[in-house]
Formats: structure tokens, C-alpha cells, sequence
């Protein structure tokens, strides 16, 4: 990674952070409704992995904590704000919201609100991929607790059995809820789970993000060569609550102040500065542009977009004058 | 015209699409090298080949879910899963990934699946292995649902469901897959909205679907022969879309409904038959309409049990004969 990459990470996952926060203050506002969860903290896991893969071609799907991977893998943060906003202008035109951001465009396949889903069907894509002999990978991101899904397993299985080519990221946040990962799971560290199937697999720190795109150009690379699935299994904590209906009670203030002192971005400004190759002056500079352009480019899309016309409510729930609905003809 | 039974026709579709679209594929339990629990994969697996004809694991609603995201990157793949009973286990992934997709993506991404299943009560199978469950997946939007009653039918939905870009459920019938019938010659695409006339009648309309049209048939033979009753029969071959027009359009000729059903009345197509004639054609009717359903309990192990369970044609003429008072 040059520096150049290094510094436009550093914007993006700025980016990412700043755009997460005001949603939270959208939601308190009533604008955004429903779940909404926050990615804040964890930014360094979706930013190195996908900067080791090919953009908007290598497939990628996740859970409901959907909205930087999304933007990461090109999707526009105008109509991923327009679609918490429950908009005409939003990436699933305002049917979807915060937990389903899809941008099928740009390869990202899904947000998935159902705990563990996207395991098969980030295999599936894999297969898919595999018979046409393309040379694309399939990334699905998931939190440590999806792991205790019967998806996982049966998902591990079968990519192995038929060495598909997809990647398996866990963003291991130590929590499911408020569940935390060793009150629920009887092998704490992830990246072992998956040795029952044969499955290569490390464990990496997820806030820094150098880190985290070196152990994932690894991965990428390995599942690219044909060689097979990959688990990749990243460290990390997110700020907020689970959703913004958590009170986040069950983490103890010693823990929080561990974790926010390993910011995957103040990581990454810091090593920069103390490269000289970086300013404090700079990377406020650089942290007014994007607060301004969330500002006057995002929020304002968003605001002035059109919502969905009730009359077309049923738009989209089966494919339109499809012929063979009627055996062919008509 | 040949004469084909419905697992023949079942292969045949699975055979004429594989050879069309080399992104057909077929995957499921003991379907490959043991050519399928009712054969209708029967010899593919030498054809095509490990690649696109697939033994899974026993993983229902990992293989099912393995299937929609092949599908949502071009892949037409037609999942068999062994028996109905088994397909709880998928409904995650059919109803909250295939059925939704579309809807959620707004548009973007479709999971045009096929689902095949076998379901109904056959010999003895006991509690388990004998559900009916197509009120189930009727009741899921986003979600084709069609039952065939014939091996015309069978061959011809399984077509036109791999072509068709929305998920589809077929629901067989454990009883039916050495039933004989014609199939046509050429290659036939059967619709997967609609309803078929399967006998024309004035008196009584008989809605039928799956197993329960012979049922029906049966009965009519018995009621025009023995108490002068002429009932039409109606093939309700699509449950999800039901044909509103079709139900509304034999109501008007004849104003007289019974429904036969091989599922437990709670929340079922007769329930849901009789919904829409009380929207659509309420003052149509000349009499109260009829279910004829199986019995709301678990299917028992033994015979004389699971017969007083599962209803049949005897029932249907009786149900006719009590609305007419014959
Ligand atoms: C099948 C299912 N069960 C339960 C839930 C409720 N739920 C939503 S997120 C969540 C915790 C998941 O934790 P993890 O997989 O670690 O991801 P994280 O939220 O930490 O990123 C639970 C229990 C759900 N959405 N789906
Ligand atoms: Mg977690």
C-alpha cells in the first residue's frame, strides 16, 4: 500500500465514520426509522479487506450492519442516505432501508437482516462463479455471532466440499447484542471453528487497517488461485450499541475506553503524522471536506428526494409480464 | 402424444432444460449418483456430470440457500428437497431470501429458483413424513406456488418455473409419480398462473388441486351416474397467485362449491377459495360452500387411522349429496 492509498483510506474510512454519525443524529431527528446499526469502530475491517479485492467485481454481502461495505464497494452514499430515508432516490428504492442496501451494480449483493443468511448464499454466488470459470471471488462479512447459525456450518461444508471461491470475513465484535461472545459460544476464538472443515483460517487485529489488507490480500489470494474457501477473522468493536434501540448497559466503561483508544482511524492519522507525511492542519481540512460534502451533497439528497408512490406498493414483489408465467405466449 | 408417468415427465423437463441452458443445474438429496428418491433425476448425473447435478449434503436450508445465490448471478438451479416435511427446515431461505429479494433490492436482484418437493400423506409414513404444506408457501409473497395433478402438468411447470425469473415451489405428491398420462410430443410450457375446466358441469363446481382433482373427477363420474348431478371440476394447478377469475367464473355457471383439499382445513386453499368467492361473487351462490379437508390432527401410523384422516372421492360425493339433499 503506497501512501497515496494509505491517505485515501484514511478519507474513506473518515468518511465512512462521519456519514454512520449522522445518521445516528438522522434517526434521533426521526428521519431514518426502524433498526438502524452502526458500523462506527469497525471501519478498518471492511476498508482493508475490500481494498484487497477487485472493486465492483469481486461479489460482496454482509448482514444488516450493511452500509459502509456497501459505499466501500462503490455504491453512491447519496442513495444509501436517500434509502435510510426511506426514499424513491434510495439504492432499493426506499423498500429495503438501513438493513437492506443493495447496489447489485457495483457487486454489493446484500444487506440481510436474518442472522447468519447470507452464509449459503455467499456460496451459492461462489458456485455460480465457479461454473462460468470467471475469476471474481465472492466476500461475505458476518459478526462472530452469526457463527452459532446452522448456516455457518452447513455453508462451510459445502464450500470446502466443492472448494467454491468465496471468502468468509467474521468481524468479531465480541458481542451478539448483549450477549457477550463467551456467554454464548463454547470456542471463543472464531478462526478455529472452521478447521472441522478443512478450512484455512487466521485471525487478525481489525482495528488496523494495514494489518487487516495484508491478512486479507493473503486470503484473497488463496481463494482466488482456485484453491478453496478462506476464513478470515477480524478484531474489532463497534462504539455504539447494537442498534439504536440498545442501551449498551452491558459494556463495562474500562472496555469501551480500551477499544476507543485503538480507533482504527486515529491509528491510521497518527502513523501518518509521525511519518511527517501529514498534517493535524490536514487532516482537519480533510475532516471539514467530508463533513461538508455529508452536508450539502448527501443530507441534501436525501431531504429533497421524492418518497415511493403508495400506488406502486406492490411493485417489485414478483417479476413483471414475465412470459413464461403463461407458458410462453402472450 | 406419449404416455409418460409423472417422474418421467419430471425428468424429462429437468433433462430438455439442462440440454437448453448450460446454467440449469439440479441439486439435492440422493439425487446424482442414486438418481433420486422418485427417479426424476434418474440418469442425469452421468449426463451432466457432478458440476450440475448435485448430491448435497443434508443441509436443507444451507443447500436451498446455496441455490438462491447461485441464482442471483444467472445460475437456474431446480432444488429438490426430498420430501415436504424436510422443507421446514429450508423455509429461512425460501421466505426471507428468495421470496424477498426482489422486493427489498427495489428491483435489482432477482431469485428465480425452482423448488421441487414432494408432500402429501402416502402408506404409513407417520406424522412426519406426512404433511401437506402448500397452504404454507401459498402464504408468502413474492413466492410462485403450483401443484401439478398430471404428468402433463409436472413436465410443462417445471418448464416454464426454470424460465421464469421469480422463485417457484412445486409441490408434488408422494402417491402420484408412477400416475400415467400424456405428455405432448413437443416441448410444452404449462402456465404457472391459471386454472383448468378439467370437466365441464351446471350444477356444482368442484375445486380441486394436486391429488385431490382425481378425487374430484372421481366424485363427478359417481354423482352424474348414480343422482343426476353434473359437476364441474376445476384445477386450481396454480395456489399462489390462486385464479381469482377462474374460481369467480365457475361460481357464476354453476352456484354451487365444494372444495377438496388433502390438507387440514386451518388456514388452507379452501379457506382461502372461500375468502374470494365472498369478495368476488357472494350473491352468486345458491348454497353455503363446502370444504372437504383431512382431519386437524397429526397423520397416524396406522392404516385405518390415516385413512379416516385423509379425506377422498367418497367424501366429496357425500359432501354433494348433503348440499343437495340427495
Ligand atoms: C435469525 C435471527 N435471530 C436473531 C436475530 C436478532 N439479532 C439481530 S443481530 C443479532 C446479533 C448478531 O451478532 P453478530 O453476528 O455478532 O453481529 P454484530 O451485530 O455484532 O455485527 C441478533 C441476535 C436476527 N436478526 N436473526
Ligand atoms: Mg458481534
Amino acid at each position: 500500500m503506497n501512501l497515496a492509498d494509505k491517505k485515501r483510506l484514511l478519507r474513506e474510512m473518515l468518511f465512512a465514520r462521519r456519514f454512520e454519525e449522522r445518521c445516528y443524529e438522522a434517526y434521533v431527528e426521526r428521519k431514518i426509522g426502524g433498526f438502524l446499526h452502526l458500523y462506527s469502530g469497525e471501519e478498518a475491517c471492511a476498508h482493508g479487506v475490500l481494498e484487497a479485492a477487485k472493486k465492483g467485481q469481486d461479489y460482496v454481502i454482509t448482514s444488516y450492519r450493511d452500509h459502509v461495505h456497501a459505499i466501500k464497494c462503490g455504491a453512491d452514499p447519496k442513495k444509501v442516505m436517500a434509502e435510510l430515508y426511506a426514499k424513491e432516490t434510495g439504492s432499493s428504492k426506499g423498500r429495503g432501508g438501513s438493513m437492506h442496501i443493495f447496489d447489485v451494480e457495483h457487486h454489493f449483493m446484500g444487506g440481510y437482516a436474518l442472522v447468519g443468511g447470507p452464509f449459503p448464499l455467499a456460496a451459492g454466488m461462489a458456485k455460480a462463479i465457479k461454473m462460468k470459470g470467471d475469476d471474481d471471488i465472492v466476500i461475505c462479512f458476518l459478526g462472530d455471532a452469526a457463527n452459532n447459525q446452522g448456516t455457518f456450518h452447513e455453508s462451510l461444508n459445502m464450500a470446502k466440499l466443492w472448494d467454491l471461491p468465496v471468502l468468509y470475513v467474521c468481524e468479531n465484535n465480541l458481542y451478539g447484542i448483549g450477549t457477550r461472545i463467551d456467554r454464548s459460544t463454547a470456542v471463543i476464538d472464531q478462526y478455529k471453528r472452521v478447521s472441522g472443515y478443512n478450512i484455512p483460517s487466521t485471525q487478525e487485529d481489525g482495528q488496523d487497517v494495514e494489518k487487516v489488507f495484508k491478512a486479507a490480500k493473503q486470503a484473497v489470494d488463496h481463494v482466488r488461485s482456485g484453491k478453496g474457501p478462506y476464513f478470515l477473522e477480524l478484531m474489532t468493536y463497534r462504539y455504539r450499541g447494537h442498534s439504536m434501540s440498545d442501551s449498551n448497559a452491558y459494556r463495562s466503561k474500562d472496555e469501551e475506553r480500551m477499544w476507543s483508544n485503538r480507533d482504527p482511524i486515529i491509528m491510521l492519522r497518527d502513523r501518518l503524522i509521525e511519518a511527517g507525511e501529514l498534517t493535524r492542519a490536514d487532516y482537519k481540512a480533510m475532516d471539514t471536506e467530508v463533513l461538508d460534502e455529508i452536508e450539502d451533497e448527501v443530507i441534501a439528497f436525501a431531504e429533497s428526494s421524492p418518497e415511493p408512490r403508495v400506488d406502486e406498493l406492490q411493485k417489485y414483489t414478483l417479476a413483471e409480464n414475465d412470459p413464461w408465467v403463461f407458458g410462453g405466449g402472450r | 402424444m406419449v404416455e409418460l408417468m409423472c417422474w418421467e415427465a419430471i425428468r424429462r423437463a429437468h433433462d430438455e432444460e439442462m440440454t437448453n441452458d448450460p446454467l440449469v443445474i439440479c441439486m439435492g438429496e440422493d439425487i446424482g449418483v442414486a438418481g433420486g428418491t422418485y427417479k426424476a433425476t434418474n440418469g442425469l448425473y452421468d449426463k451432466y456430470g457432478p458440476e450440475r447435478v448435485i448430491d448435497t449434503p443434508i443441509s436443507e436450508n444451507g443447500y436451498t440457500g446455496l441455490g438462491i445465490g447461485a441464482s442471483f448471478l444467472g445460475v437456474r438451479p431446480i432444488i429438490e428437497i426430498m420430501s415436504v416435511n424436510f422443507a421446514w427446515l429450508a423455509m429461512d431461505q425460501l421466505f426471507n431470501s428468495a421470496a424477498k429479494v426482489r422486493y427489498m433490492s427495489g428491483g435489482q436482484l432477482t431469485a428465480p429458483v425452482v423448488v421441487r418437493s414432494a408432500g402429501g400423506a402416502a402408506h404409513q409414513l407417520g406424522a412426519q413424513h406426512s404433511a401437506r404444506m402448500e397452504k404454507v408457501f401459498m402464504g408468502i409473497a413474492g413466492l410462485r406456488v403450483v401443484t401439478p395433478s398430471n404428468p402433463r402438468q409436472a413436465y410443462g411447470m417445471l418448464k416454464s418455473a426454470v424460465r421464469c425469473n421469480d422463485p417457484v415451489f412445486i409441490n408434488e405428491h408422494e402417491l402420484m409419480y408412477n400416475m400415467k398420462g400424456e405428455v405432448p410430443d413437443e416441448e410444452y410450457f404449462h402456465p404457472l398462473e391459471g386454472s383448468e375446466v378439467v370437466r365441464e358441469g351446471r350444477d356444482v363446481t368442484l375445486f380441486g388441486y394436486n391429488i385431490s382433482v382425481h378425487w374430484c373427477v372421481q366424485a363427478a363420474a359417481t354423482l352424474s351416474k348414480q343422482f343426476g348431478i353434473e359437476a364441474e371440476v376445476v384445477d386450481l394447478f396454480a395456489l399462489s397467485p390462486l385464479d381469482r377469475a377462474g374460481i369467480v367464473a365457475s361460481v357464476r355457471k354453476t352456484h354451487r362449491v365444494v372444495i377438496a383439499e388433502e390438507a387440514e382445513p386451518v388456514v388452507g386453499v379452501g379457506a382461502e377459495v372461500m375468502a374470494i368467492i365472498n369478495e368476488e361473487c357472494f350473491f352468486e351462490l345458491d348454497a353455503a360452500p363446502v370444504r372437504v379437508s383431512a382431519v386437524n390432527a397429526p397423520v397416524a401410523y396406522n392404516h385405518t387411522l390415516e385413512k379416516a384422516a385423509i379425506p377422498n372421492a367418497g367424501d366429496v360425493v357425500a359432501a354433494v349429496r348433503k348440499m343437495f339433499g340427495k
